[in-house]
């Protein structure tokens, strides 16, 4: 009789990918500016450092919540015994008020309809127990976030059928590729409950646009499933562009109070908006009671901690405070991907255009061997190893384009940035040089016509966005 | 039927099963002792008529010292001006290993929770959401669904939930009766292996938590040591619950199944099969702070369960907190002594109080609560229905919220659990009147007793109908000590509930 489950021994944790292995070399040589300046630089962990100071102020100006105060008056004992799985009334009042903030107040959140969670790994997961049976398939557009192999199925039994992406359209979703991918789940014998999209999209760096979301809506209502939207960067949102949420294109479809709506789900977190994933506070939004009722059951196994909820609940009711921030946080997240934006353009490397998140999608085909994804990994190890720089190579992200990675723009300091900016660049021009020499003209002429070409599909690709400056 | 085809059909759009069963357990007519509790909560001043909390296994009794400890530590706080300077690395922290002084504190802890008489190794330390979290954690890397677990009865209501929900495990219990105390033997564990292994059933392990819920018992060493035997000549493995560790008060040492891998020789004992599960919710009364613990001895169990334990992280700003407070020894020397001095004390006056109520609890050494012995007091002996009728009478007479024992898949009517710590000194004084009273009451006039409960029963009727057809074998998974299902439980106490 074997001793473990099935999930000790099977690698449905999905941690032996190169997505996670990229951090366990950065692990054993971190990057100091002192101490180890030759170290790795983390670039694939997408972590929001740039507005801690904010928050460390508005700490200093509000003891109370910093120690666990109320009105000068301790609640440390109420705090200790608080384990209400409904959460703290007004923390989520907060996070509603939050939520609607970052989408321009347009639409609105009941806070009984927020369901508490450690994160959004366990908010995902718990909507998945929820929502799929052993062996039932969600559906997720290529590239997508590598931890959602773990989340999703892992101890859910649930599966994942890509919809594939492709950099010809700017990686939009597509009706055709949700249909595939629909058949493709019958195909496979999979029963399709549902489509789980990140919106902004990690690890592309792009908000949905209103077309692809009503193509969503329209796909779900059709083939009666559900659509769980990954609204986690909605706060990172700094493009000209206001942020379109699932539950904007609901309204603005007069879907409100719908069967349909039944059927969409939101997913958030503080993690990447306010760069707080110590804290664990994520969260699910959902207009189906009976959903509400089970995962609020099920968030016992993963409560947010009573003294993070107060003390974020003071944070978030300050109204003053959300503003300044949500506009800060937006201009520094623009500035920075600027940065490495042009820091990647004067290396010959182009980039998806992006308006949010905390990374960019980074085109790195030309600097490939072959078009294979043999070839990306080998350029992922040059990177890791020789580089020194943690990236995250697109195939972990299951992209079907070898060539593709994710480069995160917001979890270092500026001086860091430039100096990983200067290794890439470096790197690139020896390659380029060792290149240059072995490659006969015609290819060096097709090579750059390729490039060409690419960013004129870029520029049609976002004739629906607003356009807005690299 | 041609568009529900082209739709995509009726079933994409439902919910799982998971979602829709009941299987939760929070479904259960044991609702009604919350009910009550949340319409009529007692209050000293403002509702000292009010039904008294006895259901809820909290530890309050030490929380002046934590709260002490936090005022004159401020730097152990990410978020006060002494501790704000760690704010943006803690904030930021999201290893699932834990901070490493968290492990390192926690480690200590445990240590010195059980007398020093044995070390932890902060590198099996893995976290989870409560204990609720490491048990359930811990069933999905030992078991598969459909896989069975022994868990000698009684046994905490909501392990119906940790444990089954979502793993699909299923409980086989081992009957514990008053015959001999509800002690666990190693016969009966034997015997009810043999029995599911002979209808075919896949055992994977034996669970129980120790000191035991709800009986407050500690299990002898002895035994410990024979029940490690038992499971590793079968080749199973053993969960200990150690979340009660620190509540013994009197007699015998607490023996947790970390001494017996110690002191058993390494033939006797396959370390591959022991695991403990801990919390912090009971020993140090903060069940809010979330903090779960999953401890093995199997390495690839504590691999997985560390990747697992990113659906249930501590957050980072209460790992920080309790780095500092639990390396305190002077601290936690002083609160290990004071908290079982204290539970001692109440202990001792709630029993005493009970005696001259005539009413017996099983003789226990450790927990929050008292098993107490009512089975005198059943209309009609041995059967759980008149339990039930009990039970409304304590609720809607005497106004206490107590667990019947049925709720705990105890096999003999009779049995309630009745917790201690959660209230303060006056508060218990009011409930232990309460029962004299109604004892007394009970006795002097039990012509007029009869009729009054044959009243309440024939108004209770309505409630009952569906119970009586129910199975005998109650199910009663709702009163469980985490306080959470009816609506927005809170002390009424609470400053929060005054939004």
């Amino acid at each position: 009789m074997k001793q473990l489950s099935t999930k000790v021994t099977s690698n449905g944790h999905g941690q032996d990918s190169s997505y996670f292995l990229g951090w366990e070399e950065y692990e054993k040589n971190p990057y100091d500016e002192i101490k180890n300046p030759n170290g790795m630089i983390q670039m694939g962990l997408a972590e929001n450092q740039l507005c801690f100071d904010l928050i460390e102020s508005w700490l200093a100006k509000n003891p109370d919540a910093a120690s666990l105060k109320r009105k000068g008056q301790s609640i440390f004992k109420e705090l200790a015994l608080f384990q209400d799985y409904h959460g703290m009334p007004e923390f989520k009042k907060a996070m509603a008020e939050f939520m609607e903030e970052i989408r321009g107040n347009r639409v609105t959140f009941d806070p009984k309809k927020i369901v508490l969670a450690a994160g959004s790994t366990s908010a995902n997961e718990t909507l998945m127990f929820c929502l799929a049976e052993p062996g039932d398939a969600f559906l997720l557009p290529t590239p997508y976030y590598p931890g959602f192999d773990r989340d999703l199925k892992w101890r859910t039994g649930a599966e994942i059928v890509p919809i594939h992406c492709s950099s010809s359209n700017g990686f939009q979703i597509t009706e055709s590729a949700l249909q595939q991918a629909y058949q493709q789940a019958h195909k496979l014998g999979l029963k399709v409950k549902g489509v789980l999209v990140t919106n902004p999209s990690n690890p592309l760096g792009t908000a949905l646009t209103r077309r692809e979301l009503n193509l969503l809506v329209d796909f779900i209502t059709s083939k009666n499933i559900h659509l769980i939207s990954d609204e986690i960067y909605s706060g990172t949102m700094f493009g000209f562009e206001q942020f379109i949420s699932v539950m904007d294109v609901l309204k603005d479809k007069k879907l409100e109070n719908t069967e349909v709506s039944k059927r969409v789900h939101v997913v958030y977190s503080l993690s990447k908006d306010l760069g707080l994933p110590g804290f664990r506070v994520g969260a699910i939004y959902s207009n189906d009671d009976m959903i509400v009722s089970a995962a609020t059951k099920m968030s016992s196994f993963g409560l947010v901690s009573s003294q993070t909820q107060y003390l974020l609940s003071a944070l978030l009711s300050d109204k003053k405070f959300t503003s300044q921030y949500l506009e800060e946080n937006q201009k520094r997240l623009k500035s920075r991907q600027k940065r490495l934006v042009s820091g990647l353009e004067s290396a010959g490397i182009t980039c998806l255009r992006s308006n949010a998140g905390l990374f960019c999608w980074v085109d790195m085909r030309h600097l490939l061997d072959t078009n294979t994804f043999e070839a990306e990994l080998d350029l992922w190890k040059k990177i890791v190893y020789n580089v020194k720089l943690n990236i995250s190579p697109g195939s972990s992200c299951h992209c079907t384009e070898p060539g593709w990675f994710r480069v995160c723009f917001a979890n270092m300091s500026e001086d860091t940035l430039d100096l990983a900016l200067k290794r890439l660049k470096t790197f690139v021009e020896s390659t380029d040089c060792g290149r240059m020499i072995s490659r006969s003209s015609h290819e060096r002429l097709k090579s750059l016509r390729k490039k060409t070409v690419s960013n004129w599909v870029f520029r049609v690709s976002w004739s629906d966005r607003v356009p807005d400056e690299r | 039927m041609g568009s529900l085809i082209k739709s995509g059909g009726v079933s994409g759009a439902i919910l799982s099963r998971i979602a829709t069963n009941d299987q939760h357990g929070e479904n259960s007519e044991y609702f009604d002792g919350w009910k009550a509790y949340d319409k009529d909560p007692f209050h000293l001043s403002r509702n000292p008529h009010g039904i008294i909390q006895m259901g809820l296994a909290e530890n309050q009794l030490c929380l002046d010292l934590i709260k002490d400890w936090i005022k004159e530590n401020p730097k152990a706080s990410v978020c006060t001006p002494e501790g704000v300077y760690q704010f943006s690395d803690i904030a930021n922290f999201q290893d699932y290993h834990g901070l490493n002084e968290f492990r390192q504190a926690i480690a200590n802890f445990m240590g010195k929770a059980r007398g020093g008489r044995v070390t932890f190794d902060p590198e099996r330390i893995v976290m989870s959401g409560g204990a609720t979290g490491a048990n359930e954690t811990i069933m999905f890397c030992l078991a598969d669904p459909g896989d069975v677990f022994l868990v000698p009865s009684p046994y905490y209501a909501a392990f119906d939930r940790d444990l089954r929900w979502r793993t699909g495990v299923e409980i086989v219990p081992v009957h514990c009766s008053s015959s001999n105390n509800f002690k666990l033997t190693v016969e009966a564990v034997e015997w009810a292996y043999k029995k599911a292994v002979q209808s075919n059933k896949n055992v994977k392990g034996l669970l129980f938590t120790n000191p035991s819920n709800p009986l407050g018992t500690i299990l002898d060493k002895d035994t410990l040591k024979n029940l490690v035997r038992f499971v590793t000549r079968n080749n199973i493995h053993l969960v200990v619950d150690e979340i009660y560790a620190a509540t013994v008060f009197a007699g015998e040492n607490f023996a947790s199944v970390a001494e017996v891998v110690k002191d058993l020789d390494s033939s006797e004992v396959n370390v591959d099969l022991i695991h403990i599960v801990y919390s912090l919710s009971k020993d140090m009364g903060l069940p809010g702070f979330r903090v779960g613990i999953v401890y093995s001895y199997n390495d690839s169990v504590v691999s997985c369960a560390r990747k697992m334990s990113s659906f249930g992280l501590v957050s980072s700003q209460t790992q920080f907190m309790l780095a500092s407070m639990l390396s305190d020894d002077s601290f936690v020397d002083n609160f290990l002594m004071e908290s079982s001095k204290r539970l001692g004390i109440r202990h001792g006056v709630f029993t005493l109080g009970l005696k001259k109520a005539d009413i017996n609890c099983l003789i226990s050494t450790a927990g929050l609560f008292v098993w107490m012995d009512l089975r005198h007091l059943l209309r009609v002996r041995n059967s759980f229905e008149s339990e039930i009728e009990l039970w409304h009478i304590i609720i809607d007479k005497v106004k206490l919220n107590v667990s019947p024992g049925s709720s705990f898949q105890c096999t003999e009517p009779g049995w309630f659990r009745v917790c201690f710590a959660n209230m303060d000194d006056d508060t218990l004084h009011v409930a232990l009147r309460r029962i004299q009273d109604f004892v007394s009451k009970n006795s002097n006039k039990t012509a007029e007793k009869a009729s009054d409960n044959d009243q309440l029963i024939q108004s209770n009727n309505a409630k009952k109908q569906k119970w009586k057809q129910s199975n005998l074998r109650l199910s009663f998974r709702r009163l469980y000590e985490d306080g959470l299902s009816s609506p927005g439980i809170m002390s009424p106490h609470s400053p929060l509930l005054r939004t």
